[in-house]
């Protein structure tokens, strides 16, 4: 299991090289990795439909109860299956569609670490590691919208998408430690075990909250949506993986996955139906009234996230039971309909349904199969999206609450989203042929195997639902918190009111798409302000943020030496004269008893030294001053038996001596640039931070510090445990050899930046 | 630098570097039990170069190194890391446990090994790459 989880990650690496041996064909050879996957998963199905939950366990980081434990249920069993199996016809899609070009290894290598991420979160069991995989999405989501990156366009809606998922991710995270800790335990299977319990805390709302707000980011709930249509700056491919198949139901995983948790709290339905309902309609409106095939489809998949929220907001087990089988129809007709809009793009170099027209001749099998997609997503018997359709009506109609609201919406919604259906597959195709920037052609098998194999298996499901029922019966028995009754999918119910509101939706529709002309731009038009109102929003948050970082940039880095000492040595100066006088810190004793005579002596060369470096108008004498007291530090080390400090104080005086000497004679000859004002304040400053440090030092000695045993710890396991007499040494490489791994780090990256500002500056001077 | 100028310099020099660098391998290898270790003897060599630098100029400098001083830290960084490996690879223990071992080398004897031995001399390695860095690099702005 974790070795199915990393493998994407492995694979990524050596997708570099494997590009360069294989061509053209690397499309469908690494199109092996999610079909082998794919077929692991298969293995869980009889053991998973039999009621079982399998766990699997590996430490990661056992001492802060961080683990690598996966937990395959029917839940997660389902996403697996989609993302492995969805995952295969991807790449061998993303094979063709990018083929010749320059980056296509790159977009390759970010999609198999997506699918690492989404494995992986949807397979952990510990908070935790969920939420780390659950970030890694958001991470290759970044990189796979902004794919195009010399495009402005897909650089700016990278951004947003990364900014809204991981703004939503910082939320969760809060949320996902608080519901560790209201609960006891990081463990999602032990979580769940205590079923609703966790509600009586008083901290429940205030972790549900912010829970839902990354599960809503990153679901793309209203009014966080906006980033989804803009995401569809990334290739195809990656809109139909990530961006509507997989990825962005993350949001909704999370919540099927709390669900037996949060089932009957008030607020978590009530949030859940209203949130989910008003996205769905606004998705499905807006899907109707857009022009380009990728928004359209963009739209249509924030109905059908909305969709999902709601379902799960009404909770009853046949809204669950609707939920994941709409879950698995949506995965199915929106990943063919965004290969197939692709493959639209690839043949006639545009997305803009304005344009397209009279395909039908050219593109008979993509028209075909568009259409079998475009009916499950109208839902339009006998495909599978019409029993997902017919569901959501009668668990609307079931609805514990508001059930006349969500009927409204969830009407409204089918309109739209028939509309949207006839757009996407009937105008491009059918009417009179018009002219596109290529001649239109059929697209080659490996652009259109993948939509044409998920549109047979929605049309497939629609006739024998009975394949998949008991996948969905575990998935239900996950969320729903105990045992699921068989779910009864069928085409017909008999005739009842989910079967009218369903004919009247499709009249309206079509209706709709009749006059699609004349409505689209008033509709477009009164729906601005909610799809375009929260974008604003953040548009201008950013720029307040802008500001703020420049403002900020203005005042802390301004790229004055004395400016940045400044601020450190008054910032020092007012944190410790703060801590004195709130604390009445200071006490001290002084006794002059036992001090030697050459201490006495060191010390006033010391003295000595400060003030002629201070004084001199000679930096040569000013840098020999400061090494003369680097030196005299270094006596007293030596006085107090600390060899290894003495030998490295004089070793570092020596070379900052050498450093300071190559600098020295680049400089121009010495002037007092500085008013008399500014060097009094600058002394007094100088005076002020001496004064305190000196305190500082006195208050230090007497007082007893926190971990008193650590030094004779130190002292006792020197040679017993570390096998040096050297402790410096010892601490140095092993005890505190992670410190120390630090510091090199710093030191490298120190001189880097020595190295890459002197060769800047000499390169533009040549 | 310049070249011309002190011919008992660089006669001095010549015979220096190769104690210095001797006397730093002395002092990375005897830091466990003694003053010494990985800073302190990176320190010593990354002096020796920089004698050098004053002796000779940059070119030579760069020919004594070998290698790019930029590679040196790399290395190191990358010893450093990888020791810190050998406890969570093979005995499943958190990183930069240490590990110790001998082996038994013929002509030689019994030789004790172990891992912050060779953490010491990724310390070592980064100490003389960032200082001949900056040396190097602060030289160049005189070119």
């Amino acid at each position: 299991m974790l070795f199915a989880v990393i493998s994407g990650f492995v694979l990524a690496v050596l997708v570099p090289r494997l590009s360069s041996v294989l061509g053209a064909k690397i499309g469908w050879c690494l199109a092996l990795l999610p079909a082998v996957l794919f077929g692991y998963f298969l293995t869980f199905w009889a053991q998973v439909t039999n009621g079982q939950v399998v766990l699997l366990s590996h430490e990661w980081i056992p001492s802060l109860g961080i683990n690598l434990n996966f937990m395959v249920d029917g839940l997660s069993l389902m996403f697996a299956l989609l993302i492995t199996g969805i995952g295969t016809f991807i790449f061998i899609y993303a094979g063709c569609y990018l083929q010749g070009h320059k980056d296509i290894h790159k977009l390759l290598m970010y999609l198999l670490a997506f699918m690492g991420a989404m494995l992986g979160l949807v397979l952990s069991s510990n908070l935790i590691s969920l939420f780390i995989f659950w970030e890694l999405t958001s991470f290759t989501s970044y990189l796979l919208i902004g794919f195009n990156h010399e495009q402005e366009k897909a650089r700016k809606a990278a951004l947003q998408g990364l900014f809204i998922t991981a703004g939503g991710g910082l939320a969760l995270m809060a949320g996902l430690i608080l519901l560790g800790h209201l609960g006891g335990s990081f463990e999602l299977n032990e979580l769940l075990a205590q079923g609703t319990d966790i509600q009586q805390q008083p901290l429940f709302l205030a972790m549900m909250v912010l829970v839902l707000l990354g599960a809503f980011t990153k679901s793309a709930q209203t009014p966080f949506h906006f980033w989804l249509p803009n995401a569809m700056a990334a290739p195809t491919p990656v809109s139909a993986y990530l961006h509507s198949a997989t990825m962005v139901k993350a949001g909704v995983y999370l919540m099927a996955r709390l669900q037996p948790m949060m089932a009957g709290s008030e607020a978590w339905m009530l949030t859940l139906s209203l949130f989910g309902g008003v996205t769905m309609t606004v998705g499905a409106l807006m899907a109707a009234c857009s022009t380009d095939l990728k928004r359209i489809l963009a739209f249509s998949t924030i109905m059908a996230l909305g969709t999902l929220t709601m379902l799960i907001g009404i909770g009853t087990p046949h809204a669950l039971e609707a939920a994941m089988v709409f879950l698995l129809a949506h995965a199915l007709y929106k990943g063919a309909l965004f290969m197939a809009a692709g493959t639209l793009d690839h043949a006639t170099g545009t997305k803009d349904v304005r344009d397209l027209g009279g395909l039908r001749k050219y593109m008979p099998q993509t028209t075909l199969f568009i259409a079998l997609a475009a009916l499950s997503l109208a839902g339009i018997p006998p495909l599978f999206g019409f029993i997902a359709k017919e569901l959501m009506f009668e668990s609307a109609l079931g609805a514990p609450w508001l059930s006349g609201l969500l009927i409204g919406l969830s009407v409204i919604t089918a309109i739209g989203i028939v509309a949207a259906a006839a757009l996407v597959a009937i105008k491009p195709f059918y009417g009179a042929l018009k002219p596109t920037p290529k001649t239109p052609h059929e697209a080659p098998l490996s652009l259109r195997l993948g939509f044409t194999i998920l549109a047979i298996v929605g049309l497939l499901l629609g006739l024998m639902p009975g394949l998949v029922t008991p996948l969905l019966q575990a998935a239900v028995t996950a969320i729903g918190g105990g045992p699921a009754a068989e779910p009864e999918l069928a085409l017909w119910h008999g005739f009842n009111l989910p079967l009218l509101l369903s004919g009247l939706a499709l009249l309206c529709g079509g209706l709709l798409y009749h006059y699609w002309e004349r409505v689209r731009d008033p509709l477009a038009a009164a729906l601005r302000p909610l799809a375009y109102g929260p974008e604003r929003g953040y548009e201008r948050m950013m720029d307040g943020l802008v500001a703020l970082a420049q403002w900020q940039t203005r005042i802390l880095q301004n790229g004055y030496m004395t400016h940045y000492i400044l601020t450190i040595l008054l910032t020092t100066i007012a944190l410790l004269a703060y801590a004195f006088w709130s604390e009445d810190a200071f006490v001290y004793s002084l006794s002059f008893e036992g001090v030697r005579f050459y201490e006495v002596v060191i010390s006033l060369l010391m003295i000595v030294a400060v003030v002629y470096a201070g004084a001199t108008h000679l930096r040569l004498g000013s840098v020999a001053a400061i090494g003369v007291l680097g030196f005299a530090m270094a006596m007293i080390y030596v006085f107090f038996s600390a060899p290894d400090l003495a030998i490295t104080q004089v070793l570092v005086e020596t070379l900052t001596v050498i450093m300071l000497v190559l600098v020295l004679f680049r400089l121009p000859g010495f002037q007092y640039l500085s008013s008399p004002l500014v060097r009094c304040r600058d002394a007094a400053v100088a005076g002020a931070f001496g004064v305190l440090v000196t305190m500082m030092v006195l208050t230090v000695n007497q007082s007893s510090l926190p971990g008193e045993g650590i030094t004779a710890y130190l002292v006792e396991n020197s040679y017993v445990a570390a096998h040096g007499r050297n402790i410096v040494n010892v601490i140095l490489v092993d005890f505190r050899a992670l410190d120390t791994l630090g510091e090199i780090f710093v030191l490298a990256l120190a001189a880097i930046g020595v190295n890459a500002m002197i060769r800047f500056r000499w390169e533009t001077q040549k | 630098m310049r070249s011309d100028n002190s011919i008992i310099l660089q006669t001095a020099t010549r015979l220096l570097v190769p104690l210095l660098l001797l006397f730093s391998v002395f002092l990375l290898l005897r830091g466990h039990n003694e003053p010494g270790g990985g800073f302190i003897a990176g320190l010593v060599a990354s002096s020796a170069f920089a004698l050098h630098l004053f002796a000779f100029d940059a070119s030579s400098t760069r020919k004594l190194l070998k290698v790019e001083s930029q590679l040196l830290m790399g290395a190191g960084l990358l010893l450093a890391l990888l020791s810190g490996m050998v406890g969570v690879v093979f005995r499943g223990q958190p990183f930069l446990t240490s590990q110790w071992g001998t082996f038994y080398v013929p002509g030689i004897g019994e030789l004790a090994v172990s891992t912050p031995l060779l953490f010491d001399i990724g310390v070592y390695l980064v100490v003389i790459g960032v200082v001949s860095t900056i040396l190097l690099s602060l030289d160049k702005v005189e070119e």
